[in-house]
């Protein structure tokens, strides 16, 4: 049943009764064109673009577990393109503008709210990178404007802009178009939406392995609940790539880190906007709900474990209430884990693999949920054509080996 | 009416204390021992919150801190507003004011409501599929709408005036949980010598035997039973009693969070007491006793205000001497509502009806029911309930659907059996097996050195719960390595009456039934999510948003999970049940923050010449964690001019500046040259005693990390300087070289950054301001030419100096012990008056560095370039075989001829300075292309015109061309040049 | 926030005190230039991302400033056994 006005009013009145799923239970068919591994809001959506944009239904996606439940539902859900590289920018301003109309697109409220991302810099260098990023961003048409303390605080009244706070503010970096969206609902909306178009999808399957034939083409994936051949395999599972990857003999440049986020009980609307301080570790924003969503750096060491340190928690907590020293008295009501994928140039890899007919996207380390629909569009492109995207083809495996690294984070983090 | 629901006498209470409080500008009068809630219902006040979604009605739920209900907002003057407190956990102090919640214009008036009625419409997950035409309209009209609505309390508009404090704790036995089982345990384990903790959230320590005023332990009462134990385990020098403390989260290896609240029942706390108390607690230990919680029952309006818990009812009879109402009905599905209604019957306000949903109840029961004039309506239960703003008349019928008949009542109590709190069970990775007599989940395999005990063990009745406390108590001493009392200690519990917490699982509800009380979801919520293909528990609760209130759903996880399997036609625990997180119940973010905040967020360092620049009216800016005097305006002076005249000082006479936050590592020993030409680009072997020379340090990717002088002091002694931010680092990386791959040579690192201050002095003047008060130092250019290093004293210091210059001008830094910097340099600016001297900061630093294109790292580098990239390729050492990021040299992109390069921008109008950050383009015929971004910006007083440097995509073959360059909506033309401004020959440094 | 034994200090600590230092025994090749850029991309960035028992350097940062090596369960996350640079773990060979 298609989502709208109308058939709330007309379930309401059938004491909703006419809902039905919004994705069948099905069981694993023995072959398809194409498997994606991980239902997360990239694998789903590449499945959805697959259908839609490239013809290809015979489509099944495995989760082991339930769909959204990786890194999907358990971000902060800040979303914004205002990236320092060309190649970054227009990979996450690809996402923005598909977010813009992914409601519309998906028949599903996915929320997608454009608060506004207020990036604040503290220091003199911090003050370089972002004008840096703003200029460059303005030169792409993406926007993304410079603020002075006053403005970023007008922006966001609750702000702390004193110039006696250990880091005071000196401006930031406004990207009006960013925003937040209800992470939840991505993963669904592209559900519903691919298995409308006769997608599979398959939860509590868990990937063992990647087969390959004898020519050491991909033949298919062996799961928990036996072997289902394809003619191309789709790895988008975060976290847990290179254990998947590593079976089909494809080592990757990836560590895993636990990432914490929290929030706070709810309140009245008090943070119009999201903010994000580098230098004082820590990004914030409130959900429709009210709860203020709030996250920070990973914890140091590699971890499967989805469970993070309370010490991170603590320094999280801190570096807000250094922001924002109103927000002292609320209170931390749920604060959990994910598993992030990193590479060490902080940019992710979405391509083709030397293995044949086997494709990766990965790497997304802390940045991945804002990317959704963008690099799900491109990573379908990638798989139904067996080549990348324009947009996707700088993030190849390859730049490794030759150095073309993308790398936001040195150009943003280095002190001097 | 004042106090009308308190029973003549009984209760904790202190009745020679009375209260004065407020609530939604109403006075009240409740009694020292009270809570909030409590103190409300003595006063008759059920109707205290508006629920989140549907802002109905509510009232008080439960006496504990699984409320979900009785939030409100607690007043303490304007910048101590604290929001979403739970009223059964709020101690009540002399003029404590409280408000009410998430309704407009007031609680009793609610325009909110209006969502109550369009309900049919408002079902779970309604909003992911309306809202979404016409586009725009998301964020500006809906959305506004939607958030205006949610929220509960208001967020606090001012700073938090308190503060808090945290202790790190260690121990052998820590008990969560101070109830019957945490008290046995503690016992148990105090007499063993072990170092003891025992922690409860409650302001008083007890748990249930708070609410026990029949039973004798021992042949004391229970009170008297508690009290006695609790004077044991004061008195024991090993044990530590901690109330008003809740354990909130289970992290690895035993490592529990504890938050303490110090102040928030004090009337008029200290101001030097901190108001909450973050206890890190590492225990070898844990023994978790934290009780069960009682379940509603889930039929229609089992929301209304005046419906509670049985067992919150009898908390509130026998600890607070309140009664819920004046004609209560009981409804329940186990023994306990039984109890409730029997204490009831003691206190002179027997419940008219029993309804219980078996139909098979003790004989025992039913018949001290009948004794006490209570109507026992059993195989039957409430299909409705009716009532405002509180429940006064309820529809029971028999299970079968028949039978059905309308009570009067001014409070329905009710009973669905009881959850063991197995949250921090969970987060320990214990695991958790379903029981079929609590028809929950309980504690199963246990993970390394934890226990549980009491009913949060699955534990029931008295003396069974004692006896559970005190083998968990000997367990863990006996696991933690100390000799343990015996595992079992015969409890003697006389008048109890025996109860069984054995609950048949609810039968489908009618009517709009809630499970999550405080997110207004019901079960017909849960069936449509079912239905609609959400079959995990993870999903049906994220799409119904059950158990994510500020409760964690302590009361309606299970519920939910009896619905949702029932509706997929599973058992509960192959449904399974979502994740449990931390924390437990809410935890403050001051707490949380600690000490790190209101100018404590994070160190500052500060050079030894900080406090005097401060006196000179310097402004500061934040370089890693250090201050640094940015620049040292006159009267009437911004940056820009401050920046002119300091300049000009340096180029004309001299200036002096505070360079102490240069990193100095001393690198010292036999293999110290190999060791630094094993990792430095530079060739090191050939640098001669007494001579510097500037290193650059990369990572093994082949990008710049850091550079600096280095200075060989004698043959096994190098003074390598790095970046201000860079110190550690570099150290870092030295150490894992040295440590892990070259631990065949002899070297030996030290951190000399904080033992040297260092003065930097340049400027044609530099000598003649440095001389008179130098000793055993040739100053001669002959003897100590640019870029060499000497010993020796001045004005008694000691003194290391290096003719180095960061400015094109002579120049010399003067290395003196930290403690006589103050003093060198009050000496030589006092001298330097005559000469014309300035005193300059890092903006000029900046710009003057910049006028001789000497680059900056992270500046006009950013961590994906080469020395190649930056015209660093000279001080690369080709001929050495190896070092540090070499071999990336090589890769097939360092080779490209596109490779970002620094060039210097001359702009075409040479007033205009560039903006730092702004975008080089190309002008060429080709039209607009990127080339890359300008590192560096200033206006040059000594040149007369504005310089810039930049990092442009083969930028050294394109000399002379000319570009655009873009910021925000200006452009500027301008030519590519060299990037030495000033002085291209070099002469400065001698003048 | 877990607890590290320091093989050098010979105690148990608490994780703030370390700092973890990546993947360990991974030798610098002997002739970096010698490396193909295949060989030298993976000494660089390929890392084993162990889901189990990893092995992997930590440095008593804030105490002796020694690097040292650990096996550390990645599902769990504590530490099995802490060895001393160059040696070999009770539990096995020091090859990855």
């Amino acid at each position: 049943m298609r989502f709208s006005f109308l058939s709330l009013m007309r379930n309401a009145m059938a004491g909703q009764s006419l809902w039905t799923p919004q994705w069948p239970q099905v069981e694993p068919k023995p072959f398809y064109d194409a498997i994606i591994v991980g239902a997360g809001g990239h694998g789903l959506g590449a499945a959805y673009y697959l259908a839609k944009e490239h013809g290809i239904t015979n489509v099944a996606v495995l989760d082991k577990g339930w769909l959204g439940g990786g890194n999907t539902g358990r971000n902060t859900t800040i979303i914004r393109s205002n990236y320092l590289y060309d190649e970054s920018a227009g990979l996450y301003d690809h996402a923005l503008k598909l977010w813009e109309s992914l409601s519309q697109e998906l028949n599903y409220n996915v929320m997608f709210s454009q608060r506004g991302v207020l990036m604040l810099a503290h220091t003199v260098h911090d003050i370089q990178v972002f004008k840096r990023h703003v200029y460059a961003n303005q030169r792409l048409g993406i926007d993304n404007e410079w603020l002075t303390p006053a403005e970023a605080q007008a922006y966001c009244p609750p702000l702390n802009i004193s110039a006696d706070a250990r880091y005071p503010v000196l401006g930031a970096a406004l990207q009006r178009r960013g925003g937040v969206a209800r992470h939840d609902a991505v993963a669904w909306g592209y559900a519903r939406a691919a298995a409308e178009r006769g997608v599979d999808i398959i939860q509590n399957c868990a990937a063992v392995s990647i087969r390959r034939d004898a020519d050491g083409r991909v033949a298919g994936v062996d799961t928990e609940r036996g072997f289902i051949g394809a003619k191309k395999v789709a790895v988008s599972v975060a976290g847990n790539t290179s254990p998947l990857m590593e079976s089909a003999g494809v080592r990757l440049p990836l560590e895993s880190y636990p990432l914490q986020a929290l929030v706070s009980e709810p309140v009245k609307p008090v943070m119009p906007c999201v903010v994000m301080s580098n230098t004082v570790h820590g990004y914030i924003s409130q959900s429709d709900k009210g709860e203020l969503v709030i996250g920070s750096g990973t914890d140091q060491y590699i971890s499967y474990s989805q469970r993070g340190a309370l010490h991170i928690v603590e320094e999280t907590v801190a570096a807000i209430c250094e922001l924002f020293p109103t927000f002292s008295r609320m209170r931390m009501l749920r604060n959990w884990g994910g598993i992030v994928d990193v590479t060490p140039d902080r940019s992710p890899i979405v391509g083709k693999t030397p293995v044949p007919g086997l494709y990766v996207n990965c790497g997304w380390g802390t940045g991945g949920f804002k990317a959704t629909p963008g690099s799900a569009h491109v990573f379908a492109h990638t798989i139904a054509r067996d080549e990348p995207h324009g947009l996707n083809a700088p993030f190849h495996l390859d730049r490794f080996r030759t150095g073309r690294l993308i790398d936001e984070a040195a150009a943003a983090a280095v002190a001097h | 009416m004042s106090n009308a629901y308190r029973i003549p006498a009984g209760g904790r209470i202190n009745r020679k204390k009375p209260l004065k409080f407020q609530f939604n500008n109403q006075n009240y009068i409740g009694f020292e021992g009270d809570t909030l809630a409590s103190a409300l219902l003595a006063n008759g006040v059920h109707f205290v919150a508006r629920s989140f979604k549907y802002h109905r009605p509510r009232g008080i739920l439960s006496a504990g801190s699984e409320e979900p209900n009785a939030l409100v907002t607690i007043n303490r003057g304007q910048a101590r507003v604290t929001p979403n407190l739970p009223a059964t956990t709020a101690q009540l102090y002399d003029g404590l004011i409280a408000a009410s919640q998430n309704h407009w214009p007031s609680l009793n008036v609610d325009a909110g409501a209006v969502n109550d009625l369009l309900h049919p419409v408002l079902a779970a997950g309604f909003y992911y599929k309306t809202f979404m035409w016409p586009r725009n309209f998301w964020n500006t009209v809906y959305e506004p709408f939607i958030r205006a609505a949610a929220g509960l309390g208001k967020a606090p508009s001012e700073p938090d005036p308190d503060f808090y404090a945290t202790r790190h704790a260690y121990c052998d036995v820590l008990i969560i949980g101070g109830g019957p089982a945490g008290i046995a345990a503690a016992l148990a384990a105090a007499a063993t010598g072990a170092r003891v903790m025992l922690v409860d959230e409650q302001s008083e320590m007890g748990g249930s035997l708070l609410s026990e005023v029949s039973v004798r332990i021992d042949s004391a009462a229970a009170g008297d039973w508690l009290a006695s134990a609790l004077e044991t385990l004061r008195a024991a020098p090993n044990v530590q009693v901690i109330q008003r403390a809740a354990a909130f989260g289970f992290y690895h290896e035993n490592f529990v969070g504890i938050g303490q609240r110090l102040t928030d029942h004090l009337a008029d706390p200290s101001a030097d007491c901190p108001r909450e108390r973050l206890w890190k607690v590492r225990a070898r230990t844990v023994i978790l006793a934290q009780g069960a919680i009682e379940r509603p029952l889930v039929f229609g309006g089992n929301d209304r205000p005046g419906v509670m818990l049985a067992g919150a009812a009898r908390t509130y009879l026998n600890r607070y001497g309140v009664l819920a109402g004046r004609s209560a009905v009981i409804a329940t599905s186990n023994d306990s509502g039984w109890l409730t209604a029997l204490d009831l019957a003691r206190a002179g306000s027997a419940p008219t009806a029993i309804v219980d949903m078996r139909p098979d109840v003790a004989p025992d029961l039913v018949a001290r029911a009948g004794d006490a004039g209570i109507e026992v309506i059993k195989d039957s239960r409430v299909i409705r309930t009716s009532g405002r703003f509180r429940v006064r008349r309820i529809v029971v019928a028999r299970n079968d659907g028949a039978g059905q008949r309308e009570l009067a009542c001014d409070s329905l109590l009710m009973s669905g059996g009881w959850t063991p709190s197995v949250h921090l069970w969970s987060q320990a990775n214990g695991t958790l097996s379903w029981d079929e007599t609590f028809k929950a989940f309980v504690p199963e395999a246990a993970p390394g050195g934890v226990f549980a005990a009491g009913a949060g063990a699955g534990v029931f009745g008295l003396g069974e719960t004692l006896q559970s406390g005190w083998s968990a108590g000997s367990a863990a001493c006996r696991s933690a390595g100390f000799g343990a009392p015996g595992a079992t200690r015969g409890f003697r519990i006389e008048g109890e009456i025996a109860a069984s917490p054995a609950t048949p699982l609810q039968a489908p509800s009618t009517g709009r039934a809630f499970i999550d009380f405080q997110n207004d979801v019901t079960a017909k919520d849960i069936r449509l999510a079912v239905q609609e293909g959400f079959q995990s528990v993870e999903h049906i609760k994220r799409y119904t948003t059950t158990g994510m209130a500020t409760d964690q759903g302590k009361t309606s996880n299970i519920n939910a999970l009896a619905e949702a399997a029932a509706t997929l036609g599973v058992s509960p625990q192959q449904a399974g049940l979502t994740r449990f997180r931390p924390p437990y119940s809410p935890i403050t973010f001051g707490a949380l923050a600690g000490m790190k905040r209101n100018g404590t967020f994070q160190p500052v360092r500060r050079t030894e010449i900080d406090p005097w620049a401060e006196q000179q009216g310097a402004v500061f800016e934040p370089v890693s964690l250090w201050r640094r005097a940015r620049y040292f305006p006159k009267a009437g002076e911004d940056m820009h001019a401050a920046v002119r005249r300091e300049s000009v000082g340096v180029r004309t006479a001299v200036g002096m500046f505070d360079a102490s936050t240069l990193g100095k590592i001393e690198v010292v020993g036999p293999d110290a040259a190999e060791f630094l030409n094993r990792l430095y680009v530079n060739a090191w072997k050939s640098l001669a005693p007494s001579r510097c020379k500037y290193g650059v340090l990369l990572g093994e990717d082949g990008f710049i990390r850091d550079d600096g002088v280095v200075a060989r002091l004698t043959e096994d002694r190098f003074h390598v300087t790095t970046t201000t931010g860079g110190a550690p680092r570099v150290l870092t990386m030295m150490e894992d070289y040295l440590q892990t791959e070259w631990p065949d040579l002899q070297v030996w690192l030290t951190s000399t950054t904080e033992q040297w201050a260092v003065i930097a002095v340049n400027g044609p003047n530099a000598k003649q301001l440095i001389a008179p008060f130098i000793d055993g130092i040739d100053l001669s250019d002959e003897a100590l030419p640019h870029m060499a290093y000497a010993e020796g004293n001045i004005a008694g210091a000691q003194l290391r100096l290096f003719r180095v210059s960061f400015t094109g001008e002579r120049g010399y830094e003067l290395n003196v012990p930290t403690s006589e910097a103050r003093r060198i340099w009050e000496l030589l600016h006092a001298a330097g008056a005559a000469l014309g001297l300035v005193v300059y900061g890092t903006e000029t630093m900046h710009l003057l560095r910049a006028e001789k294109g000497y680059i900056i790292v992270g500046q006009d580098t950013d961590g994906t370039n080469t020395p190649q990239d930056v015209g660093l390729g000279w001080a690369v050492g080709n001929k050495k075989k190896d070092f540090v990021g070499k071999r990336s040299l090589n890769r097939p992109d360092m080779l490209k001829a596109d490779r970002p390069q620094l060039v210097g921008l001359l702009t075409e109008d040479s007033r205009t300075v560039l903006e730092e950050g702004a975008q080089v383009v190309s002008t060429g015929p080709a039209g607009a292309r990127p080339l890359g971004h300008v590192t560096s910006a200033y206006w040059s007083e000594a040149l007369g015109r504005s310089v810039a440097l930049a990092l442009v995509a083969g930028g050294r073959a394109c000399m002379g061309q000319d570009v655009a360059v873009c910021a925000a909506k200006v452009q500027t033309r301008a030519t590519i040049s060299g990037t030495v401004f000033y002085d291209p020959k070099g002469e400065r440094i001698n003048a | 926030m877990i607890q590290v034994r320091c093989p050098y200090c010979d105690a148990l600590l608490p994780e703030q005190e370390f700092a973890y230092a990546g993947q360990a025994h991974i030798a610098r090749p002997e002739d970096p230039s010698a490396e193909t850029d295949e060989a030298w991309r993976d000494y660089l960035y390929i890392r084993s991302n162990t889901r189990g028992l990893h092995k992997e350097r930590w440095r008593h940062v804030h105490g002796c400033g020694r690097f040292f090596n650990a096996i550390r369960d990645t599902v769990s996350d504590r530490i099995q056994e802490t060895y001393r640079m160059f040696e070999t773990p009770a539990g096995g060979s020091a090859d990855e």
